[in-house]
């Protein structure tokens, strides 16, 4: 299994039955696939659904989701315009949001909407659904491509929201913010402490309580 | 009722065309942009627009095809990042572009269509969203004060329409064109399915008739 499906896996254990649940684009859409058994959600759709499902068939003129590639709904699902929508998101009627990260700090600050001077694609959705969703957990790979640290003890680009992130799901860790305080509550199989440090420039505290990562529904995939 | 249709021709349209003028564009991803409008746009040679909306679509779809063939001068959006022509003309001076949080966007236009002053939203606060703004803290949460926008003029995709302009959109085509039926000068839908007035169920219609100025038939698909 490989790292992203690994935190896809992690990050559905989270999910709970009845949850309204956003997901960002990339590696947060694979989330649905390691649901546990008997949690069902409804996802919304920031362009303006909750309801999205899979693509079945051929394409339905304006069935999109919030990439703008054709999709799925399942029965139940309900179309309502931006307003809506982002009344939906921010006015805390979306139980969690899970999205991926440039940059995260020991604060619960998130960057992922640009790099000054390389990538500034805009910030979409993601300012409203970090600040407005009830938990924020951010799924990405815990370090750059050259094996830089991605957890900081403070972002250095621009923040797409202060202080509300709830949990990092990682290849080789889980971190929950506990009473403000970053917090490894998890370790990932074959992985170690030590690596984890190496990889991680923040400082945070090691639970009590903290286990290997449990991964029960990952070999269906 | 005073008139028997609000259905115009294209060439009747673009008299209300002008270089530099402010233009709303319903529409995600290009989704629920009105196709036949934005050709007429480009046709009519206009330039300098100011152009109004959720993203800048694809190079050659929804309200891209206006940036790529260079008619626009001002960007005000939450995302360009899948129309790469965009962020070339952002970063060679040739546009300026505001991005906007999206549920910021929906909720300035439609305080720009329901007669507000503004908006108060949690939004952006701690990012530099806030910059320049005016920060409100009540009972202990800090808001931004988002200012309203409109536009001369507005340009919707409806899926039904009625010949008194009563529109019922598809989908999630439905996104930001109904709030921007209210926040422009001039208000104009592209519609697929034009029918008699009295045929669409009145707890049907999305836009009331009368926010809406004109119609354009779409073309056969």
């Amino acid at each position: 299994m490989d790292a992203k499906n690994l935190i896809a896996c992690r990050v559905a254990q989270e999910l709970e039955d009845g949850n309204v649940v956003n997901l960002g684009i990339g590696l947060p859409t694979l989330i649905p696939n390691y649901l546990p058994e008997g949690v069902n959600i409804t996802l919304q759709s920031e362009n303006g659904f909750l309801g999205l499902g899979p693509l079945v068939g051929e394409p339905l003129p304006y069935l999109v989701n919030a990439g703008g590639i054709p999709c799925g709904m399942v029965p139940g699902t309900a179309f309502f315009d931006s307003a809506m929508s982002f009344a939906i998101i921010r006015g805390g009627h979306v139980d969690l949001t899970v999205l991926g990260g440039l940059e995260v700090d020991q604060e619960g600050n998130l960057a992922n909407w640009m790099v000054p001077g390389k990538m500034v694609p805009g910030m979409g959705g993601a300012m409203d659904l970090v600040t407005g969703a009830k938990r924020v957990i951010v799924a990405m790979e815990h370090a750059t491509k050259t094996g830089g640290a991605k957890i900081l003890k403070r972002c250095t680009l621009p923040l797409t929201a202060a202080a509300k992130v709830t949990a990092i799901a990682t290849e080789l860790a889980f971190f929950r913010f506990i009473k403000g305080q970053l917090t490894l509550t998890e370790i990932a199989p074959g992985v170690t402490l030590e690596e984890i440090r190496a990889k991680t420039e923040a400082e945070f505290v090691v639970s009590p309580d903290c286990r290997e990562m449990q991964l029960p529904n990952c070999s269906q995939q | 009722m005073s008139k028997s249709s609000k259905l115009i021709t294209c060439e009747q349209l673009r008299s209300h065309f002008r270089d530099g003028m402010s233009i709303m564009f319903g529409g995600f991803m290009g989704v629920g942009t009105p196709p036949r409008i934005i050709k007429e746009i480009l046709d009519s040679g206009v330039k300098n627009l100011t152009v109004i909306g959720n993203d800048t679509a694809f190079m050659h779809s929804g309200v891209g095809i206006l940036i790529s063939n260079n008619r626009v001068a001002k960007v005000i959006a939450s995302h360009i990042g899948t129309n790469p022509e965009t962020g070339r003309q952002m970063i060679a001076g040739e546009i300026e572009v505001e991005l906007v949080p999206q549920g910021t966007l929906a909720e300035r236009i439609r305080c720009g269509g329901a007669g507000l002053g503004g908006v108060l939203t949690p939004t952006g606060v701690g990012t530099v969203i806030e910059d320049g703004k005016t920060k409100l803290t009540f009972d202990g949460i800090t808001y931004l004060v988002e200012r309203p926008i409109r536009a001369d003029m507005a340009i919707l995709n409806a899926h039904r329409a009625d010949h008194m302009g009563n529109l019922v959109y598809l989908r999630a085509g439905r996104n930001f064109n109904p709030i921007m039926a209210l926040a422009a000068d001039f208000v104009v839908a592209e519609v697929e399915n034009l029918v008699e007035t009295g045929s669409i169920d009145p707890d049907h219609v999305m836009t009331p008739g009368i926010l809406v100025n004109a119609l354009i038939a779409a073309e056969d698909k």
